[in-house]
């Protein structure tokens, strides 16, 4: 039987660190896209969020989210924005070795729609610091088939992926 | 996530017409659980919902988280004829892209239980919501139907089923 769930790609962050992480030359074999994360940043600031960016593009990116903070639940949007944001992180400063988990899926990413997805955003670290649980509806207002996708913290801080930050990239056929 | 061969496409389509509905029909009891994926946009700013096995009587209920870009919110219904929610606040956008839904169906073939339904709704025009439905049956599920409150899904949406294999 044909494989319909294949991994494209994936990454390890290295001692270094990395200011972003980043899927090039996608094909358009698959129907839609899932990227899975576990990270954390270097910086030592609070609130860090991923932006991602499709194909280079700085526009056309809105969302909706859905997030508990362990206080209350919250909710927030944003339209024309730069980049698409996706799920809260820890810094440096977070409990020791926690790395966040998100799901990231993208259907029909190489079809002449625009683009929305769906992102699953948690990060856990047994202290009373902003961790979150959360959920995120994008959009991209773009027809273009995406080929690449670029992820980093959104703000321009200066910060980084942290040492064994992992990215993997799965396609998914619907035939 | 199952890799491989077991995650398997049982049907997909792609609307050349508006439509008020889709009907997955005739599924197979041969996987163990069922993921739908759509990518739908719609002409009215309206809710979507899903019937299976064509049942009309009031064996739906359901409990919903979902932000709305101001408010956080929840809310439950009990004894439903209509089907299952997908859409927690109603407007996926009019272009056929505009937002995405994916519906698990666990253990949708077993005859002894009812069957529990976790929809995650992704439309950045209204809403980032999930719902977990229960449909009061132990039937097998062996059509699933999603349809519009009133209106139409556009053109070009995407409707697809995909069986998950446990072995």
């Amino acid at each position: 039987m044909a494989n319909t769930f294949e991994l494209i790609t994936s990454t390890t962050v290295g001692a270094g660190g990395a200011s972003s992480i980043d899927f090039t030359s996608i094909a358009s074999t698959y129907t839609d896209l899932l990227i899975k994360l576990s990270t954390r940043q270097t910086g030592s600031a609070v609130g860090y969020q991923f932006g991602i960016r499709f194909n280079g593009s700085s526009s056309g990116y809105s969302r909706i989210l859905l997030y508990g903070d362990g206080v209350a639940a919250n909710a927030g949007s944003g339209s024309a924005e730069t980049f698409a944001r996706i799920a809260f992180t820890q810094s440096s400063t977070y409990t020791a070795n926690t790395f966040n988990n998100v799901e990231l899926y993208i259907p029909n990413y190489a079809g002449s729609a625009y683009k929305s997805f769906s992102t699953d955003g948690v990060s856990e670290g047994n202290a009373t610091q902003i961790y979150s649980a959360g959920i995120y509806a994008g959009l991209w207002s773009n027809t273009a088939a995406i080929t690449s996708i670029s992820i980093s913290e959104y703000s321009g801080s200066g910060t980084n992926f942290a040492q064994y930050s992992t990215a993997y990239l799965y396609g998914v056929k619907n035939a | 996530m199952a890799a491989g061969s077991t995650y398997t496409p049982i049907a997909t389509t792609t609307l050349a017409s508006a439509a008020a509905s889709y009907t997955f029909s005739s599924i197979p009891s041969t996987y163990t659980d069922l993921v739908l994926v759509t990518n739908f946009g719609a002409d009215t700013a309206t809710y979507a919902r899903c019937r299976i096995n064509g049942d009309t009587g009031s064996n739906y209920s359901e409990t919903s988280v979902g932000g709305n870009g101001s408010l956080a919110q929840s809310f439950r219904d009990s004894n439903v004829s209509n089907g299952a929610y997908i859409t927690y606040n109603g407007y996926a956008g009019t272009n056929a892209g505009s937002a995405m839904y994916t519906l698990n169906f666990n253990n949708y073939s077993n005859t002894t239980t009812y069957k529990t339904i976790l929809t995650r709704e992704a439309a950045a025009a209204s809403s980032a919501g999930a719902t977990v439905s229960l449909w009061r049956s132990t039937a097998a599920i062996n059509s699933i139907m999603l349809y519009m409150n009133s209106g139409n899904f556009a053109i070009g949406s995407t409707f697809t089923l995909y069986g998950i294999a446990a072995a």
